[in-house]
């Protein structure tokens, strides 16, 4: 091989060329992409243009650009994946280029040739270069045909049944079956066996019609547990194109990337020039203009190509942090036309970056999207946080449940893991589950922490254990008592008479005060007691132990048995969210009194007086729905209408028409339906 | 305003004594408290839980807002008798919903409720409590009556129970019977005259007569629930306003019920600093002598319960056996009368009626502080006009109409009792510590008196004086008077609103305060006819 990373054409500093002034910016994206190019944008004074879906029409990056234009639609389909509402939008507030952002229509070939058509700069490279790279296929052929090293794969289109399980056999099981258009994990499956290959493919083409509206389907070979690196690169209009070094994401679950880091702990300085060398090739055989990363398998000491992506990553922050470069102005300055300035060309590497993924999502339960409100986003200082959210920002199910990326950079690969699992687990993220304790445990694994890290991580590792809650039973219990002293001072601070009291005073002592949280390792119930000998908690059914506590704002200290810690407590009625020294715990208060609703008879329906049975429409064994019309009686002249109070089946009816029926009388019974 | 000094010395044997004694005194007291929350004893207890019934201290506490101070009242009652401690009931100022309210309630586990006669006046005082002091009154009802060995003592006056109910609805004072279990008989009457009914299902019973009674007295045979069950109440006969499902759910209701009447306090509220006392109320322990011949300083005192220990102290140089002066107590404006001394003489009695009409003026509450023996007696102060000047101060301290609250804190004998607003007087309440002493006098004078009026007697029919036959006499008399003069004695038959300890006089005081001003607070310019 040999590739050479000087320019073969043009210069890098200087020389000519066409300078084309960008001074505003459309963001074909949101969330926190959106918000990453605006805030470039912002530090060079370029105006900054938002587009939103309808869901997204209070978000945070819609609310920070100078302008925003709605898009109609709460689907992706609808809204940010309709090239003419983007183009509209463009021309309407007189955009002068478009950022694509990641996903969405960043690799859409078309959408880049209708944006350069439009008259508009499209931050990214040619249309050309992205359908060349967007296949998988052809961009295996070509990276083949100029001596990189790839996996071997089996274009699937036309095959009989039959035949594909042929192509199979022939790249050896394990399979990995994939989309050609395909990309983050969707439209992808492995087979270990013949068995299995055809409904696969299937499924996975399916997958890949919904997302991608292509269903080319390939097989490739299956590298069990490689560690997934690849190399940013850059090209000018000049035709200078560098590398600028790996970046490692091998711990992935469903194909996702949740961590990535620069530099690879796999990668020494000989191996990271063989392969920035191959990355170079790869864009310079599309004639690659823009950030791109090209995507390598690394086993054994040995790398072949995956596949490029023709966009900036969303791990792209990792890179920005050891190389102290900003990608997302240098993609604006390659867009004006101009030349990589010359110190890219060996961009130093300065200590170490690890990103993580914050999801709405729940470890416990495969990993499963989670929606909600994100009643409190906070996280300390000493990380790069780059979100789409903020505290009160609704999670909704029409989009990527990534709440955040938080990115570290320290001097050392385990300072970094460690800073970041402490900014982990002291950040405030109430509302919603998230992988948040299932990060901190991976972050502080001595796997990880000795740079053993590969794609099989999240199989060797049950993420149920990784991803439990990081306070044990003892300190949720603390974490209890906290929420219990946090409810109280504001209980008393709320008072209307006798606040200035102490608190639960009485000349006769009784019962402790009690409350019975819920969490989610079961029933709490905390008791404590103030007296002139002293403050008392009882925890369950122990006995009373001495404690002290003190309650400033939000913040609680405590001190029980002689051990001081402080937990940040933010109450909404009866939830309590407890930030404790090792993390977070949620609780439910039981309220004291059951509500009124849960009082009454369920089901039950009685005859408000005494009169006639007009109408009865249903019968034993119906569904019905709350609010539906079940039976017409008539008494004093006036018709009644009973309806169903629950969504149920009829379980009992005990009236028919005509019926005379006593007041109160039991007429339908109603059981309600387990949802 | 002045901060109080203090010249305690807490390693001297004077204050090591007085804490001493005052320990035992609380640690017996608490004993006594003890025995009263546990009612019937743990044997009824288990039973009334057994039947998934809350016990009637949980009743309240459940009732009360969390974290809100609850003071309960006359927990001693009943003491020296032979009826259980507390006399069958549970009775308090609490906070319901964000309101004031007095909670009587029935310990069904003791004497099944019954109402003796210890339980009938401190049910009666709980009442006139919340009607003098218009504060909603809820009443946990699960009686079985009438304790009928005791009804030559409790049936005339029972009847107060209902007319005091329809007093306080005419007032505007709300009553709420929250019916738990059997209220039958005279008993039927309190959700009758209540305001507000909540009955429980399947567990209210109100009925005038039960069945055997309906059954002797018309030959109809009934059940509980046809005459007097909370269904039927709730459905038919309309007395219950409310139909709970279980005694949760009532006392939620009892919640509710608070919570819409709009309720406002009359009184202007705690208008001043409320900060902690400088000086530890802890050390009250080691200033109150544990013989009371030896007089309190009453600073000392003050200086322990005053909020921020100010105190503004009003002719400090004139009459000085008798402090008086103004401070507050969590934030409540007060004016202060406390023995210094025990004696009255006749100028403390003038500075008395003066500050108290100043107090009137300005509408400020007023404090009594009991440690007296008495006015002064002797040639020389009856010719001074001792009983003009007494009368001077009685016929303020009965004119009066800002609050007064009376706090037993050492002895109060004699006329001094009236003097200082004590019961008969009506002040709105009567605390005291379980030290303290009431009686028309000292037990050794009682009985020296007795035995100089005998010995005259003897003279003056000119029989000779049987002195071992007086020695006996003296010495039965001096222990009775002992006996009866015990704070336990005249709290036991509700003479006064509770024990406490020392410590807790601001507590107290503070709720009691700020009780009073659920009514309006209102002093008063017209007196009777003054002896100048």
């Amino acid at each position: 091989m040999g590739f050479a990373i000087v320019p073969h054409r043009g210069t890098l500093a200087g020389g000519s060329f066409t300078h084309r002034m960008i001074q505003s910016v459309l963001v074909a994206n949101r969330g926190e992409i959106a918000r990453r190019v605006f805030r470039t944008c912002r530090a060079m004074g370029i105006r900054t243009v938002a587009v939103f879906s309808d869901p997204d029409r209070g978000a945070p990056f819609v609310r920070e650009a100078d302008e925003a234009i709605a898009l109609d639609g709460s689907t992706a389909t609808d809204s940010y994946l309709r090239i003419d509402l983007l183009l509209e939008a463009a021309r309407r507030s007189g955009a002068a280029a478009v950022h694509p952002g990641y996903g969405f229509l960043a690799e859409n070939a078309d959408f880049a040739q209708a944006v350069i058509d439009a008259g508009l700069v499209w931050i990214g490279p040619s249309a050309n270069a992205i359908r060349r790279m967007g296949s998988k296929l052809e961009s295996k052929k070509l990276i083949a045909a100029i001596g990189v090293p790839t996996l071997k794969s089996i274009d699937l289109t036309g095959l009989a049944d039959r035949e594909m399980v042929q192509a199979a056999a022939e790249v050896g099981y394990p399979v990995l079956v994939k989309a050609s258009a395909g990309g983050g994990g969707k439209g992808m499956r492995i087979v270990d066996g013949p068995d299995d290959l055809v409904s696969a493919v299937r499924g996975a083409g399916r997958e890949a019609e919904a997302a991608f509206g292509d269903d080319t389907m390939f097989l490739e070979k299956y590298l069990r547990n490689p560690r997934h690196v690849e190399i940013q690169v850059l090209g000018d209009t000049h035709g200078n194109v560098v590398s600028l070094h790996e970046r490692e994401c091998s711990i992935q679950r469903r194909h996702q990337k949740i961590v990535e880091e620069a530099p690879s702990p796999a990668v020494d300085p000989d191996l990271r020039s063989r392969m920035g060398e191959a990355a170079v090739a790869v864009a310079r055989a599309v004639d690659y203009v823009g950030a791109g990363t090209v995507e390598f398998l690394l086993a054994d000491g040995e790398f072949s190509f995956l596949e490029m992506n023709t966009r900036l990553q969303v791990e792209h922050p990792v890179t920005e942090a050891v190389t102290g470069l900003d990608l997302v102005r240098l993609q604006l300055l390659i867009a004006m036309g101009e030349a990589l300035p010359t110190n890219l060309l060996n961009a130093d590497l300065t200590g170490h970056a690890i990103e993580v993924r914050l999801y709405a999502e729940d470890p416990l339960a495969g990993f499963l999207p989670v929606a909600g409100r994100l009643t409190r986003f906070e996280i300390g200082e000493g990380v790069r946080v780059d979100s789409g959210v903020e505290s009160g920002s609704e999670i909704t199910v029409h989009y990527d449940p990534m709440l955040a990326k938080v990115i570290s950079h320290a001097p050392t690969r385990s300072e970094a893991a460690l800073v970041l699992a402490a900014a982990l687990q002291s950040a405030s993220i109430h509302g919603t589950v998230t992988n948040r304790d299932l990060l901190v445990r991976i972050l502080r694994h001595p796997e990880f922490l000795a740079g053993e890290t590969d794609t099989g991580f999240l199989e060797r590792h049950d993420p149920a254990e990784l991803g439990a809650p990081l306070p044990s039973t003892e300190d949720a219990t603390h974490a209890a008592v906290a929420a219990a002293m946090h409810a109280h001072q504001t209980r008393r601070s709320e008072a209307d008479v006798l606040q200035t009291l102490p608190s639960g005073w009485r000349n006769n002592p009784t019962d402790p005060q009690i409350t019975v949280f819920d969490g989610s390792a079961g029933e709490i119930a905390i008791g404590y007691r103030f007296s002139r000998d002293g403050a008392t908690v009882t925890i369950g059914s122990n006995s009373p132990v001495p404690f002290a506590h003190t309650v400033e704002d939000d913040t609680v200290t405590l001190e029980i048995s002689g051990r001081r810690r402080r937990f940040r407590v933010h109450a909404d009625g009866d939830r309590h969210d407890v930030d404790g020294p090792t993390g977070h715990t949620h609780l439910v208060a039981r309220p004291r009194f059951p509500t009124a609703a849960a009082n009454a008879e369920p089901g039950s329906l009685h005859a408000p007086m005494p009169g006639k049975v007009l109408d009865v429409l249903v019968a034993e064994g119906d569904q019905v729905s709350v609010g539906q019309t079940l039976l017409v009686m008539e008494a004093m002249k006036m018709e009644h209408t009973l309806r169903a109070p629950l969504d149920g089946v009829v379980t009992s009816l005990r009236a028919a028409v005509g019926d005379q029926v006593e007041a109160d009388a039991t007429l339908v019974v109603i059981t309600e339906s387990e949802t | 305003m002045q901060t109080l000094p203090t010249h305690i010395d807490r390693s001297s044997d004077e204050y090591r004594s007085n804490r001493a004694a005052m320990e035992s005194k609380i640690a017996e007291f608490e004993e006594l408290q003890a025995t009263a929350r546990l009612g019937g004893g743990q044997k009824y207890i288990d039973r009334h839980k057994g039947r998934d019934k809350l016990l009637a201290r949980e009743r309240v506490e459940l009732l009360l807002d969390r974290d809100s101070p609850f003071l309960e009242l006359s927990t001693l009652a009943a003491w020296g008798s032979e009826k259980p401690l507390g006399a069958n009931a549970v009775t308090g100022i609490g906070v319901v919903n964000g309101v004031e309210c007095v909670l009587s309630a029935h310990d069904p586990t003791s004497q099944a409720g019954a109402s003796n006669r210890y339980s009938l006046p401190k049910a009666l005082r709980a009442q006139e409590i919340a009607l003098q002091n218009r504060l909603p009154l809820i009443n946990l009802v699960e009686s079985g009556g009438a304790d009928l060995p005791d009804q030559g003592e409790v049936f005339l006056s029972g009847g107060k129970w209902f007319r005091n109910m329809t007093h306080m609805s005419r007032q505007g004072t709300p009553t709420i019977a929250l019916v738990f279990g059997s209220s039958t008989a005279g008993g039927a009457y309190v959700p009758g005259m209540a305001d507000y009914s909540v009955m429980v299902k399947e567990r209210a019973k109100v009925f005038l007569g039960g069945p055997p009674l309906v059954t002797m007295a018309t030959g109809e045979e009934s059940t509980d629930e046809e005459l007097g069950g909370a269904e039927m109440h709730s459905r038919i006969s309309g007395l219950s306003d409310y139909f709970a499902q279980d005694e949760i759910d009532a006392i939620r209701i009892g919640r509710e019920i608070i919570g819409h009447l709009n309720w406002r306090k009359l009184g202007p509220g705690p208008t001043m600093g409320a900060d902690e006392p400088v000086h530890d109320p802890d050390d009250l322990l080691g200033v109150i002598p544990a013989d009371l011949r030896i007089p309190m300083d009453m600073r000392e005192v003050l200086a322990r319960v005053l909020d921020g220990s100010r105190f503004e102290e009003y002719k400090a140089l004139y009459g000085t056996s008798l402090i008086t002066g103004w401070g507050s107590v969590h934030g409540f404006p007060v004016g202060v009368l406390a023995n210094q001394r025990g004696v009255i003489f006749s100028e403390e009695a003038k500075k008395a009626a003066e500050f108290i009409q100043l107090s009137n003026r300005y509408d400020t509450p007023l404090i009594f502080i009991h440690n007296t023996t008495g006015y002064m007696v002797g040639k020389q102060y009856e010719q001074g006009g001792i009983i003009k000047d007494g009368a001077k101060m009685i016929n303020v301290i009965a004119n009066s109409t800002v609050p007064h609250i009376a706090l037993m804190a050492g002895v109060s004998y004699g006329a001094g009792n009236y003097g200082m607003s004590g019961r008969a007087y009506d002040p709105r309440f009567v605390f005291g510590w379980p030290n303290h002493k009431v009686a028309v006098m000292g037990p050794k004078q009682l009985a020296g008196v007795m035995s100089i009026i005998a010995r005259e007697a003897a003279d003056s029919r000119g029989m000779p004086f049987d002195e071992e036959a007086d020695d006996q006499r003296r010495a039965l008399i001096e222990a009775q008077i002992e006996y009866e003069e015990q704070a336990y004695h005249s709290t036991g038959r509700v003479r006064d609103d509770g024990l406490f300890d020392p410590r807790d006089t601001r507590s107290v005081l503070g709720i009691a305060l700020s009780a009073t001003h659920s009514a309006e607070v209102k002093g008063t310019a017209e007196f009777g006819v003054f002896r100048m």
